[in-house]
């Protein structure tokens, strides 16, 4: 009988699980919507024009309209095109993007999963992403989404380095892996950041971000203008949406990432000012609005460009980066640091 | 069968399966991807055994990089694979005796006597704030520092012998210096040259 009433336990366990996710994904899923809307309304201001003003008022049922159209659409599976791996491209893109939010706190308590090793477990679950964008483009059997996916490729393998030894710097800093223990390690208001005694990192951390997700100015892989739309150019309906939802989604995981690792998550700039998820919501979202800015602002970079500045200018600096810091740590002035 | 149990057999079922189709996919990137899967599932199983540093390495360095690149390579090269199988049977003794040297080096160093249960026991379930981390670093860096150091340099040589024998450079190419593009001036590119706006005699009349 003990036999069963774990079972019991266990099966309680796994939907109360369950449902923490749904509560994680659906506002999630809501928010990679607006997160669109506002993409198209910001970037339209940015270029003096309205943006989307006709589904809802101001536009705001545009999202809703976009995805209920996509979702009624044909997805056509080219004639040449591996059928397996080509359902398989878009799920291996998004389960990373949503897997990776299993360990991402929103406070100090509100998170699904305070697990030691999160920042590892990050890295680990968004270095998977590529593998949606390769095994698309090459299942599709096309040359466009193949040269795609073979630049995404090359690009995001160079950029997870710097992004990889960008966390080495916040790790030394919080010495601990744990989200919540870094987030903690900045408390003391806006001067105790680690945006400040991290500036390089922070600056390399971000760009090498909008990289990883394929965005403007890094995106090659897309590249409208050269290789039509690179490595989902065969994809439609709903197998489209979801890599669409993968971006995004991907997008508000890095803005999040860099929220919690250099401007103090959920934490108050200001310390008489309480703590608390609307200060996580404000940081998150200026990140993003930084995201669509570059997208405004600057010109695609050429293939080259964007291999030289990941190899030959962002890696010398967090290596060097990590040095000064193990070394200030060192000295008296390493509480700069932690 | 508890619930470990359970997920420990799950998993190497889906690793051997994957294993297996890795050598019997027909398709060289089906056989890469199921090698990802297999790395993945391992990764599983190290999780399993409390090792979670470990795991995750595997994840991000394994399925993460060295795959991607794998993948790379293999999408781009034209496998024909009927040509590859043609020496098959030329090569199955040799194959063949290779792989029971090895299975039978595996035995030795795997069998009962150093890896059974009653010389290595489960894994003790340690404390939610044990950090598999911190104890790793620390035995890295203390017990074992002189093997980890030499291990680096090795690397270190490897990379550098690797750039070394694939650097090469052409005279052909056109390299850009960022730096200089940057720093350029005006009067670099430009020249403003003064001419004189008389007309040429019969023309010019029209235009006013």
């Amino acid at each position: 009988m003990e036999s069963v009433g774990m079972d019991w336990t266990a099966i309680q366990t796994v939907v109360w699980t369950l449902i923490k996710i749904m509560l994680l994904v659906v506002p999630l899923m809501l928010g990679v919507a607006y997160l669109t809307y506002a993409e198209r309304k910001i970037i339209g201001w940015m270029q003096v024009r309205i943006g989307p003003n006709r589904v809802g008022f101001q536009g705001l049922l545009q999202p809703i309209a976009d995805a209920v159209k996509l979702l009624m659409k044909e997805i056509i599976i080219p004639a040449g095109a591996n059928r397996g791996l080509f359902i398989l491209g878009p799920i291996l893109a998004i389960a990373p993007a949503l897997a990776a939010w299993a360990v991402i706190p929103f406070t100090d308590t509100l998170v699904l999963a305070n697990i030691n090793a999160g920042l590892l477990y990050v890295m680990a679950i968004t270095s998977m992403g590529v593998y949606g964008v390769i095994i698309a483009g090459w299942a599709s059997n096309s040359k466009y989404a193949f040269l795609g996916a073979m630049r995404s490729a090359a690009q995001i393998v160079s950029y997870e380095i710097a992004m990889g030894f960008a966390l080495v710097g916040v790790l030394m800093a919080a010495q601990s892996l744990n989200l919540v223990d870094i987030v903690q390690g900045q408390a003391g208001g806006a001067h105790q950041w680690y945006i400040w005694p991290l500036f390089p990192l922070f600056m390399v951390y971000l760009i090498a971000g909008v990289a990883e997700t394929n965005r403007a100015p890094f995106d090659v892989a897309e590249g409208e203008s050269e290789i039509v739309a690179g490595f989902h150019v065969e994809y439609s309906g709903m197998a489209f949406a979801v890599f669409f939802l993968a971006e995004y989604a991907n997008m508000i995981l890095v803005s999040a990432l860099t929220t919690l690792m250099f401007l103090g998550g959920w934490l108050s700039p200001l310390p008489f000012l309480p703590d608390g998820i609307v200060w996580w919501l404000l940081k998150t979202g200026f990140v993003l609005f930084l995201f669509l800015w570059f997208r405004a602002t600057f010109p695609r970079y050429r293939y080259d460009q964007i291999m030289r500045l990941g190899w030959k200018v962002f890696i010398p600096i967090t290596i060097v980066w990590i040095v000064v810091v193990g070394a200030m740590m060192q000295t008296p002035y390493g509480r700069f640091f932690h | 069968m508890t619930y470990m149990t359970a997920i420990f057999y799950f998993f190497a079922a889906i690793l051997v399966f994957a294993g297996l189709r890795v050598i019997t996919a027909r398709n060289p990137v089906h056989a890469a991807l199921y090698l990802v899967l297999a790395f993945f599932t391992a990764a599983g199983l190290w999780m399993l055994l409390e090792a979670e540093f470990l795991a995750i390495t595997l994840v991000l360095v394994y399925v993460g990089a060295v795959m991607v690149l794998f993948l790379f390579v293999v999408m781009m090269l034209d496998i024909n694979l009927d040509k590859l199988r043609e020496g098959f049977w030329d090569y199955l003794p040799l194959a063949g005796f290779v792989s029971v040297l090895l299975v039978i080096e595996m035995a030795l160093i795997l069998g009962s006597r150093h890896f059974g249960l009653e010389v290595m026991g489960t894994p003790a379930p340690h404390p939610a704030d044990y950090s598999n981390t911190k104890e790793l670093g620390r035995l890295l860096y203390t017990d074992y520092v002189y093997a980890f150091e030499l291990a680096a340099v090795i690397l270190l040589v490897a990379i550098v012998a690797a750039i070394a024998l694939t650097l090469r450079r052409r005279k052909d190419s056109k390299y850009i210096d960022p730096a200089e593009q940057v720093k350029v001036k005006r009067n670099d590119r430009l020249r403003i040259v003064k001419m004189p706006t008389t007309p040429k005699p019969g023309a010019g009349e029209e235009g006013a």
